[in-house]
């Protein structure tokens, strides 16, 4: 597991299918990261008590979080490919594109798992497009900034 | 009950997690290697789409069928494509090719204290904040 490979890429990607499809069962709502810690910071969940699975409806979204941070923590210990990290930009360039990211996919309605894997995998309309759209904004940005920033 | 589910939610959580960082989408480096087309392409994001849209999208066709009073699906019907779709998924695209991070892998590397999540987290909360203040928190 020292080296990263493509297989690497494909069974990671389907473990996150596979996490993807047990979380949608557990809470009956796509479980996108960005939907579900977007309403960690509502001061009240829309859900009915019924969907609760705890004290209050951020329960089961704030212990799927700390299970991601979790499993991704003991990855980086375990394997040396799965720990590799890159830095790419300032930190001034990171804080803009938080803002970016945060905004837009709370606007947007999805991210890269709710959209990108969930919704594409259902074959929703909304979010082919969404991804669409959000592949090829990204695409554009980093032409421009490998080119002209850089 | 309750309290099994809760545990079943931080398996499923884990298992995200581990799939983010063995697939490397932890590394902004691989990311911004495939949103580079232009440059030296590598095509790790691609795979890794493929697995996770593949084994939910089969896993999502088999459940529908399954009869059970029990088990609750999302909606299989998916709203109109609105502006605020477009907008908001264009405006995430920028931001994700400016820093190499989407929502999961920031939050994972926020767990591992990287430098770059503890710039880019706080600034997405604040992003999320102002949209959800100004266009609600469900679109």
């Amino acid at each position: 597991m020292h080296h990263y490979t493509l297989w690497h890429a494909l069974i990671g990607g389907i473990l996150i299918g596979f996490a993807s499809l047990l979380a949608t069962v557990l809470s009956g709502k796509i479980p996108g990261i960005s939907g579900v810690f977007g309403r960690l910071l509502v001061a009240r969940t829309p859900d009915p008590p019924s969907q609760h699975y705890g004290a209050t409806g951020k329960t089961w979204r704030a212990v799927f979080l700390f299970g991601l941070i979790g499993g991704a923590a003991l990855s980086f210990a375990l394997w040396q490919s799965a720990a590799l990290f890159r830095p790419m930009r300032p930190l001034v360039v990171m804080a803009i594109a938080g803002l970016l990211v945060g905004f837009g996919t709370r606007l947007g309605g999805g991210c890269t798992s709710g959209h990108g894997v969930c919704g594409v995998g259902m074959g929703a309309k909304d979010s082919i497009s969404a991804t669409l759209i959000f592949l090829a904004t990204a695409m554009v940005t980093v032409f421009i900034y490998n080119r002209v920033v850089s | 009950m309750k309290a099994g589910k809760l545990v079943l939610f931080f398996v499923a959580g884990g298992l995200f997690g581990t799939g983010l960082a063995v697939s490397g989408m932890t590394d902004p480096a691989r990311v911004i290697g495939f949103l580079d087309v232009f440059g030296a392409w590598d095509p790790a994001l691609l795979f890794v789409m493929a697995g996770a849209v593949g084994v939910y999208g089969l896993g999502m066709l088999i459940l529908r069928r399954v009869k059970n009073r029990d088990l609750n699906l999302p909606s299989a019907t998916s709203p109109p494509i609105d502006r605020q779709l477009v907008i908001g998924s264009g405006i995430f695209g920028v931001g994700w090719g400016l820093g190499g991070f989407c929502p999961g892998p920031a939050l994972a590397n926020l767990g591992a204290l990287q430098i770059e999540a503890l710039f880019f987290v706080p600034t997405m909360v604040i992003g999320m904040l102002l949209a959800q203040r100004f266009f609600g928190a469900d679109r």
